[in-house]
Formats: C-alpha cells, sequence, structure tokens
C-alpha cells in the first residue's frame, strides 16, 4: 500500500517536471516562431488574461461563497491605471488629443511591472471602500450591488469630467506590451501561484469556513466582516492586474471594453470549469476562449455542392457557442472539475473507469435479459 | 456554591421577535467546573438563550457577563423602552454587543443544534478551521509558506484532538459523509479545538440510542475533567440530565419556572405540570 503510494508520488513529481517543461517548450516555440503564430499567440495570451480573472473570481465566488459581478469594474480599474502610468510619456500628446493631459501625470512613467501592481493596488483600495457597504449583502443582492459599483466605475472613467486623465470616451492606445512571452506567461502564472497558495494556507480554510455555514465560521471565531473584505480585496486585486494585463495585450483600451459583457463572460469561464476549482477555471478559460475562435467557420459563408448553406452568417458562430455551453453545462452540472482540483491520480483514475463505464451498462443488459 | 466562581451570568435577559417574546426576562448563573443543564418543552426559548450569550442575537433587554466582564448588554431605545420600563428594571448603560467571533475568542465555544459543520470540507479541515483563530500569523505569511511551524501546530493539534475523540481514522472522510452519532462528535470535537473555558452543549444527545447517550454522558464528564470546563448545555434527554447535570433550570414560554438540583427539580410541581400539561382532578 505505502509502496504504490510512493511510487504514486514519484510519478506525479516526473509528470508535474514533464508538464512545466512541455509548458515551457511551448513557449520557447511560440517565442522563436512568433511571426508564423500571431492569431494563436494573441488568443493564448487573452485566454491567459481572462484565466487571471477567472480564478480571481473564482476565490472569491467559489472558495468564500461570496457571488459578486463587479469584475469588469475592477478590470477597468487596473487596465486604466496600468495604461497611464505605461504608455510612453513621447507618445502622450497624441494619445491625450482632445483635452491635453493632466500635469500630474503628464510626466509619469513606470515600468510596467510596477504598474501592473499599482493597478491591482488600486483596484484593492476601490474595493476595500466599495466592500464597507456592500459585504454586509448577501448572495444575489451582493451580486446585484457589485454590478451597479462596476457600471458606476466604467461611467466614471468614460466621464468627459475626467477627459485628462482616463481620455473619456476616447480610450487610451500606444499601451506597451510585453517584451517577451515569458515575462507576460511568468506573471500569469505567479497571479495563479499566489491565489493557489492563499487558498491552500489556513486563511483559504477560513474561507472555505464562510462558504459552508456563515454561523458555524462565526462560532469557530473566524470574524465574518474582516474575512469577507479580507476575500474581495485580494479577488479584486488580482482582478486589477488580470486587467492591466489585458490593457497591456491589447495596446489600446476604451471604457466599452469593461462593460458588463466581459463580467459574463469571466463568469461564464468561472461556471463551466467549476465553482470552487482552480484548474477548473484554468480549463474554462481555454476552453472558452479558444472554441470561440475555433467556431469561427460557422461565421463565414459555406456553400456545399454549390447551394449557400442559410444558416451560416455573421453571428451564428455565437448560437452554435451557446448550445454547445448549454449541453455541457447540461451534462456537467457542476461545472467540468466540479469542485476538485486536477490531479495526475484523478486523471489516471478516469481514464481507468472509462471502460467499466461502459462495460457496467452492458452487464446490466446482460442481466436483465436472463 | 457560592464560594465557586461565577463563569456565566444572564441577567434580566429578554429576546423579543415582534409580538413573540421567546425569552422572558431570564436570570441564570453558570459556576466554574459545573455542568449545568437548560431544559423546557419544545419551544421554550431554550435556544434562543444560547444564541443571545453567543451573540448571535442580540438580547432585546439584559446582559450577559462572561467571568464578570460584560459581552453583552442592550436595552430597548425609543418607543420600546417605555413599553418595558414597567415591567423589568432598566440596567441602563451603553449597550454593548460582542460579535460573535470575539465572544469564541473568548472562551466560550457551543456546538448546534442542527448540526452546523462544514458539510463539504474534511474532518480534519474542520477541526484545523478552528484551530485559525488562535494562530500568530497574517494573511503575507500564512500565504507565502514564511512561518510554516505555526501551521505543523495547528496541525500536530488537531491530530491530537481527533485521536482523543476516536475520530482520527475518519480524518480524511467528508464530514457529511460520517454517520450522525459521529458529526456530533466531531461538532464537539470542533469547539474544542478552539480552546474554551465554557462550552455550551445545544442538544446534544438528539437522535442517539441510549447505548450512544450513556457513552456520550462518560464523555461529557471525561472533557469537563480532562479540559477544566463548565459545561452548560441543553438536552430532552432526561436520563442523561438527571445524571451528569450539579444544577438544573427549567424554561417554560420563555419563562423560568423552576431551578435547582435534579432531585429538585425532578419533584417540583411547575416542572411536571410544563412537561405533562396542568392535571385534572381526575386524570
Amino acid at each position: 500500500m505505502d509502496k504504490t503510494l510512493t511510487t504514486n508520488k514519484k510519478r506525479n513529481m516526473i509528470l508535474n517536471i514533464a508538464a512545466i517543461a512541455v509548458l515551457i517548450g511551448m513557449i520557447t516555440f511560440l517565442q522563436f516562431n512568433s511571426a508564423d503564430y500571431t492569431y494563436q499567440i494573441s488568443t493564448l495570451e487573452r485566454a491567459c488574461c481572462y484565466m487571471v480573472v477567472a480564478v480571481s473570481m473564482n476565490l472569491l465566488t467559489g472558495f468564500t461563497g461570496l457571488f459578486s459581478l463587479g469584475q469588469a469594474g475592477f478590470m477597468a480599474i487596473g487596465a486604466y491605471v496600468t495604461a497611464i502610468l505605461t504608455i510612453p510619456v513621447e507618445s502622450r500628446p497624441s494619445v491625450y488629443y482632445v483635452d491635453g493631459i493632466s500635469p500630474v501625470i503628464a510626466n509619469l512613467e513606470v515600468p510596467f511591472f510596477v504598474a501592473l501592481l499599482i493597478g491591482g493596488l488600486a483596484a484593492a483600495v476601490i474595493a476595500a471602500l466599495i466592500g464597507i457597504p456592500v459585504l454586509r449583502l448577501k448572495s444575489d443582492y451582493l451580486a446585484i450591488a457589485t454590478l451597479g459599483f462596476s457600471e458606476i466605475i466604467r461611467a466614471l472613467i468614460s466621464a468627459p469630467q475626467f477627459n485628462r486623465i482616463t481620455n473619456g470616451s476616447f480610450g487610451l492606445k500606444n499601451i506597451p506590451g510585453f517584451p517577451n512571452l515569458y515575462v507576460f506567461f511568468g506573471i500569469v502564472a505567479l497571479c495563479i501561484v499566489l491565489m493557489v497558495l492563499l487558498i491552500n494556507s489556513s486563511y483559504g480554510r477560513a474561507f472555505k469556513a464562510i462558504r459552508e455555514d456563515e454561523i458555524a465560521a462565526q462560532s469557530m471565531g473566524i470574524n465574518l466582516f474582516h474575512y469577507k473584505e479580507l476575500s474581495f480585496v485580494i479577488s479584486s486585486f488580482f482582478t486589477g492586474v488580470g486587467g492591466g494585463l489585458l490593457a497591456m495585450f491589447m495596446r489600446s483600451i476604451d471604457s466599452k471594453t469593461f462593460q458588463v459583457a466581459l463580467t459574463y463572460d469571466i463568469l461564464l469561464i468561472v461556471v463551466l470549469g467549476g465553482i470552487g476549482s482552480v484548474t477548473g477555471s484554468v480549463l474554462g478559460s481555454l476552453l472558452i476562449i479558444f472554441g470561440r475562435e475555433w467556431l469561427r467557420f460557422f461565421d463565414e459563408p459555406l456553400t456545399v455542392a454549390g447551394v449557400n448553406v442559410p444558416l451560416f452568417r455573421t453571428g451564428f458562430r455565437m448560437v452554435v457557442f451557446s448550445v454547445l455551453l448549454m449541453v455541457v453545462v447540461l451534462y456537467y452540472r457542476r461545472g467540468l472539475m466540479g469542485t476538485t482540483e486536477f490531479s495526475w491520480d484523478g486523471l489516471f483514475g478516469w481514464f481507468k473507469k472509462l471502460p467499466s463505464r461502459f462495460g457496467k451498462r452492458t452487464d446490466r443488459k446482460k442481466e436483465d435479459t436472463k | 456554591m457560592s464560594e465557586k466562581k461565577n463563569v456565566l451570568r444572564l441577567d434580566h435577559i429578554t429576546m423579543q421577535f415582534g409580538g413573540v417574546v421567546a425569552v422572558n426576562d431570564l436570570n441564570l448563573e453558570v459556576n466554574e467546573h459545573e455542568i449545568v443543564a437548560l431544559i423546557g418543552p419544545n419551544g421554550a426559548g431554550k435556544t434562543t438563550a444560547f444564541n443571545c450569550v453567543t451573540g448571535i442575537y442580540e438580547p432585546t433587554n439584559g446582559s450577559v457577563y462572561f467571568n464578570g466582564e460584560v459581552i453583552l448588554s442592550n436595552h430597548p431605545r425609543g418607543k420600546m423602552a417605555k413599553a418595558y420600563a414597567g415591567d423589568y428594571p432598566t440596567i441602563g448603560g451603553k449597550s454593548i454587543i460582542k460579535t460573535p467571533d470575539v465572544i469564541t475568542k473568548m472562551g466560550i465555544a457551543r456546538t448546534f443544534q442542527n448540526i452546523r459543520l462544514f458539510h463539504n470540507l474534511t474532518v480534519f479541515d474542520n477541526v484545523l478551521i478552528a484551530k485559525h483563530m488562535r494562530a500568530k500569523q497574517n494573511v503575507f505569511s500564512a500565504t507565502l509558506r514564511l512561518n510554516m511551524t505555526e501551521e505543523k501546530r495547528m496541525r500536530r493539534e488537531t491530530e491530537e484532538l481527533l485521536k482523543m475523540q476516536d475520530l482520527y481514522e475518519y480524518r480524511n472522510e467528508i464530514a457529511s459523509s460520517l454517520p450522525y452519532g459521529l458529526q456530533r462528535r466531531l461538532e464537539i470535537a470542533r469547539a474544542l479545538a478552539t480552546e474554551p473555558t465554557l462550552l455550551l452543549l445545544d442538544e446534544p444527545a438528539a437522535g442517539m440510542n441510549p447505548q450512544e447517550t450513556q457513552e456520550l454522558t462518560d464523555f461529557i464528564k471525561e472533557i469537563r475533567d480532562k479540559y477544566h470546563l463548565t459545561i452548560f448545555m441543553i438536552e430532552h434527554h432526561m436520563d442523561l440530565v438527571m445524571q451528569i447535570s450539579d444544577r438544573i433550570y427549567v424554561l417554560d414560554f420563555g419563562r423560568l419556572i423552576s431551578q435547582g438540583t435534579p432531585e429538585e427539580v425532578q419533584n417540583d410541581p411547575r416542572v411536571i405540570d410544563a412537561y405533562l400539561g396542568v392535571g385534572d382532578e381526575d386524570a
């Protein structure tokens, strides 16, 4: 028994190292052939930006049990702060061509990783302030309130009064991108690893206690408000960083990027992946972002044997996509991963069970005929 | 009895929900190292009294003292104050309302009538969460694993506690998959993990058969001596109550109708009336 356990451990260790090596190898390959794979790289980068935000939303919704829909707002804060702090000073006049730039930020330029950090912190501070009134609410009411705040943030950003800071509804452009893919994927990995470490720490357990039973958690000496606020602030920090990454990936942003639809995209990823599973969110963001791209051929006109198939036109892709999502949600009620995390043991177990699943069914039939 | 230190004191506690007075002017005391039971028919307000002590409800009127310190004190204001003025002595002063987590930190732990475990977590994690409160750490040191000795200490103490409660073999099971009796025992183990001095047990023997109840009786005595606890409990199993209680309080319709040693309470006609209804001459 112990022997198999240790061999399993050894095997998992080797597989982990192999998986990391394969990932690094893939990134290296993409880095050196970036010209040939721009489309794939940009899809992957978008998926990774969403991944950070989805995992941070899962921290809040899946692990602390707080259903918040403010993601787009906090992403906007992170994105705008990052953008304002990183746009090269010399190109700022051309960005702020309408009302000019406020002198306070005119010459303020910091390295992008500092900007990302400040963006995350800004989102965290705003979250702390919003959290004080909002976290007294529960379930759906919390979702509605955070949704409202997220729209307020977006409205403020696009308000003409802030033209000299956020460039209002004209958006920001000339945001520098990442020097190379390693840095980008490194930051994404760091964010996710930090969140996983938090979830598996003593504080993560306290969050889970709140999710399971608030009254029992209180009776175990966990201050509900402090811990909800802590979870909300940390989640918003990473959401802000995710927004900053998105800004650097897109190179130009405007307030329309951060509409409620963005929050729903993230929510979709979290629900599809499994509420309460980090690996589920990672898988979900890859599936959703790549799925949308794979289904692109539905948007193009299709002729079969000289006949134009009528359904294949712009927008049909999303219909197919939605149907697929419905099918997935119907068969995996609790998301692809449920609340379990990916593990090699789990994967091999699943493969082992696969034949027996079909086997059982035939067995039953045989018994019936007897 | 009087030379013993007073651990818990309820002073004129009233809890009113709209027009329903669930607990009406309740006064009671629990002394150090005692086992005190609170009994009464269904709906008498026993659990409400517990919820007032642990800060889950804010009492409408009255104070709760723990080791001589006020932990909860409230009195009605505005229109309500007038309504109360005639009936109850106003305690006056500021209202002090501590939240349940602060009260737990001070050393009052409790279990619940309808088991409130962290159902989807393992037995081990259930107890480990209770250790979180007293751990010396902050969110950065915990996340970045800067202080592993603290985490190791929490895990070691959890293991010890589980071994002592004969729950160690179930440590990796999901809490809700345990049989009912073990869930109750786990809830007590979890309460003990907060390192209390006063333990409130809300119907610990509910749903147990006579043999399990007997085991529980011994168990309660054992943990009291082992951890130097004071125990205040609600219970319906009269054999258990009569066997281990030092003193008993009887509630009916929110009012205290009797108190004293098990013998005194058993022979009190008011208690018999409350449980069996007021007897007719013929009955």
